[in-house]
C-alpha cells in the first residue's frame, strides 16, 4: 500500500475483501451493532418532543413542521456517515492490523473505497430506525421530502467522506493519540453549517465561512423545501462543486500523511 | 558477503546486483535524535535463510520495515525480487509476506474468517482449499472456526504464520517469529519454516533474539550494532572467527564490544530504540 496508485488498476475484489473484514467485525459483535442504532434513535426522540412542544406554542413552526427531526436526521446522516468511515479505519488501529494490511497488494485507494462502502452500510443500520420512529412517534415521513432528499443525501455523505479520509490521515501520521479528532472535528462544523437555523442568523463576516461548507446548502436547502415548498437546485449544484474541492483536497491531505507516516516510522507503532 | 556499490554485472532497476531477492544498498534511516541505520549495504540470495541479528534498537526492525516498505529511506536504495521500494511496490507485495510483533490479527475475527479476508487480498485461487490446506499443515483445522482473541500465544503465532504463508510468499520477512513462545511450539515453528523453504525455494529473511534458532535455520547472518553491519557470513565461519562453539556468545562479545579475539574494546549495554523513541 505504497501509494494511491489511482493510475493502477482498482481491485473490487480487495475492496469486497475489506468489506468482508468489517462486515465479520459487526456480525460477531452485537454492542457494536446497537451503538449504530442507539444514538440516532435517542437524537431523534430528543429532538422530535422539542418539535412537538415548540410546534404546540408557535405557529411558525406549525407552518414548518418537520424542520427540527429533518435538520436531525440530516445531521445524523453527516455525523455517521463521517463515523462509520472512521470507525472502520479506527477498527484497524484498534486492532494493530494496519501493518498487515499496508503490507498486502491492498491500495490506498481500495481501502478508502471499502472504508466509504462501509460508512453507507453502517447508515444504513443506524438511520433506517431513526426514520422509522420518526414517522410513527412524530408524524413525520423523512422520505416524503422526495428527490432532493438524494440530492441532501449525497452532499452530506460526500462532505463526511472527505472529513472521514482527512482524519484517517491524521491518526495515520499521529497514531491513536490523534483519535479524539474523528470524534470531534464534525462538531466544528456544526454552528457553521447553521443545522437548526437559518444563515442569515449568523453575523454578516461568518457567513461567507458558512456558505464555504457544502452541509449548509443542505440544510438551507431542506428548510426551503419544508418552509416554503422550493427546492433550491442552484443550492446543491453549489454543494456537488465544494464537495469535488473538498474530496480531492482530502486525497491529496490523506497521501501526504501516509508519505510523513512512512518518512517517521509511525506505521510501524501507531500507538499512543 | 556485504554488496560493494561498484560490484559488475547484471543490475536491477534500482541499480543493484540483479538475481537477489532482497538487496539493500548504502541504506540510512535519520529519525529526529537517532541514526537507526547507518549506511548499510546487502544482498540476499533466493532461496536462502538470512537472520539479521543485533541487540535492542540496532536497526533490525527498521530495515526489514524498510524493506517491505512502510519507513522510507533516508537515503539509500532497497530493491525487492528487483523491484525498486516503494516505488515498485504494487509489483511484489503480492509475492511476499510477512509476520512481526508490531502487528496483529484482527481478534473478533474467526481463524477462518481472518485467512478468508486476507486470502481474498492476496487473490489466493482455491482459498477455501488453501485454508484446509494451512489448517492441516499448522495444526490449526480444531481452531479454524475461533475467534483469534480467544487462542494462547503459540496458536496466534501459528495463526499468523498461516496469514503469511497463505499466498505462497517467494520472500517471507520475519521478525521474531518465536518470540514468547514455549520451546516445543517454537521448534515446531522453526521446522514448518525450514519445510516451507526447501519445498518452495522461497527466500527467508528472519530477525530474532534466539541465537539457537538462527543457527539452525541460518545459510547466513548479519550481525547489526547502531544500525551498521559488524559481521556478514555463515554461522560456522562467524563462530570460527571469535573462536566461539555457539552465535549466543558471539552475539554477547559483539554486545559487549569484544573483538574477535576476545578482547574487550568497549563496554555498552544494548541500546534500547523503538520507532517511537527515535522519531
Amino acid at each position: 500500500m505504497s501509494q494511491l496508485a489511482l493510475h493502477q488498476k482498482i481491485s473490487f475484489n480487495r475492496i469486497g475483501a475489506m468489506m468482508l473484514r468489517y462486515w465479520y467485525l459487526l456480525k460477531s459483535s452485537w454492542p457494536r451493532l446497537l451503538e449504530l442504532m442507539y444514538w440516532p434513535v435517542m437524537q431523534v426522540i430528543t429532538w422530535g418532543f422539542l418539535q412537538t412542544y415548540v410546534a404546540q406554542n408557535a405557529n411558525f413552526f406549525m407552518r414548518a413542521g418537520g424542520t427540527l427531526i429533518g435538520a436531525v436526521i440530516l445531521w445524523d446522516i453527516l455525523f455517521r456517515g463521517q463515523l462509520g468511515f472512521s470507525i472502520s479505519f479506527l477498527e484497524e488501529m484498534w486492532a494493530r492490523n494496519l501493518g498487515n494490511l499496508m503490507m498486502s497488494p491492498l491500495k490506498p485507494v481500495e481501502f478508502l473505497l471499502a472504508l466509504m462502502a462501509m460508512s453507507l452500510i453502517r447508515l444504513a443500520i443506524g438511520i433506517i430506525p431513526m426514520t422509522g420512529l420518526a414517522l410513527v412517534f412524530f408524524h413525520f415521513n423523512f422520505f416524503g421530502l422526495g428527490l432532493p432528499l438524494i440530492a441532501f443525501f449525497c452532499n452530506l455523505i460526500f462532505t463526511s467522506w472527505a472529513v472521514g479520509i482527512f482524519v484517517s490521515g491524521l491518526v495515520l501520521r499521529y497514531g491513536l493519540g490523534a483519535e479524539s479528532v474523528v470524534w470531534t472535528l464534525m462538531f466544528a462544523l456544526m454552528p457553521l453549517a447553521c443545522v437548526y437555523y437559518p444563515v442569515r442568523v449568523l453575523p454578516h463576516w461568518l457567513q461567507y465561512v458558512s456558505w464555504s461548507l457544502p452541509p449548509t446548502y443542505v440544510f438551507e436547502g431542506m428548510r426551503g423545501l419544508l418552509i416554503d415548498q422550493v427546492f433550491r437546485a442552484d443550492l446543491m449544484v453549489l454543494a456537488v462543486a465544494i464537495n469535488a474541492v473538498l474530496l480531492v483536497a482530502s486525497f491529496a491531505a490523506f497521501l501526504a500523511l501516509l508519505r510523513s507516516a512512512r518518512r517517521h516510522g509511525s506505521l510501524l507503532g501507531g500507538g499512543e | 558477503m556485504a554488496v560493494n556499490d561498484d560490484s559488475a554485472g547484471a543490475k536491477s532497476a534500482a541499480g543493484l546486483p540483479a538475481a537477489a531477492a532482497i538487496e539493500v544498498a548504502r541504506l540510512v534511516k535519520q529519525y529526529k535524535k537517532a541514526r537507526a541505520v547507518d549506511d548499510i549495504s546487502f544482498a540476499i540470495a533466493r532461496g536462502s535463510i538470512t537472520g539479521l541479528l543485533g541487540g535492542n534498537g540496532a536497526g533490525k526492525t527498521t530495515t526489514i520495515a524498510m524493506i517491505m516498505g512502510l519507513v522510507l529511506p533516508t537515503s539509500g536504495r532497497v530493491a525487492v525480487l528487483g523491484h525498486p521500494m516503494p516505488a515498485e511496490a504494487a509489483a511484489v507485495l503480492g509475492l511476499m509476506n510477512f509476520e512481526s510483533p508490531y502487528v496483529d490479527m484482527p481478534m473478533r475475527l474467526t481463524v477462518r474468517q481472518n485467512l478468508n479476508v486476507f486470502g481474498r487480498l492476496y487473490a489466493v485461487d482455491d482459498l477455501g482449499a488453501r485454508i484446509g490446506e494451512l489448517g492441516r499443515d499448522l495444526d490449526l483445522t480444531e481452531l479454524l472456526d475461533r475467534p483469534t482473541g480467544r487462542l494462547s500465544a503459540g496458536q496466534k503465532t501459528r495463526v499468523a504464520l498461516a496469514k503469511a504463508l497463505i499466498n505462497h510468499p517467494e520472500l517471507l520477512l520475519l521478525d521474531e517469529p518465536t518470540a514468547s513462545l514455549d520451546p516445543d511450539t517454537a521448534d515446531w515453528v522453526r521446522g514448518h519454516l525450514e519445510t516451507y523453504r526447501r519445498r518452495h525455494g522461497a527466500t527467508i529473511l528472519l530477525a530474532s533474539h534466539n541465537m539457537f534458532e538462527v543457527e539452525r535455520l541460518c545459510d547466513r547472518v548479519i550481525i547489526l550494532k547502531r544500525g551498521r553491519i559488524v559481521e556478514d557470513d555463515s554461522p560456522a565461519q562467524i563462530m570460527a572467527r571469535y573462536s566461539r562453539d555457539t552465535l549466543e556468545q558471539v552475539f554477547l562479545d559483539v554486545a559487549r564490544g569484544r573483538a574477535q579475539d576476545g578482547a574487550v574494546r568497549e563496554t555498552m549495554a544494548p541500546e534500547t530504540l523503538s520507532p517511537e523513541a527515535m522519531s
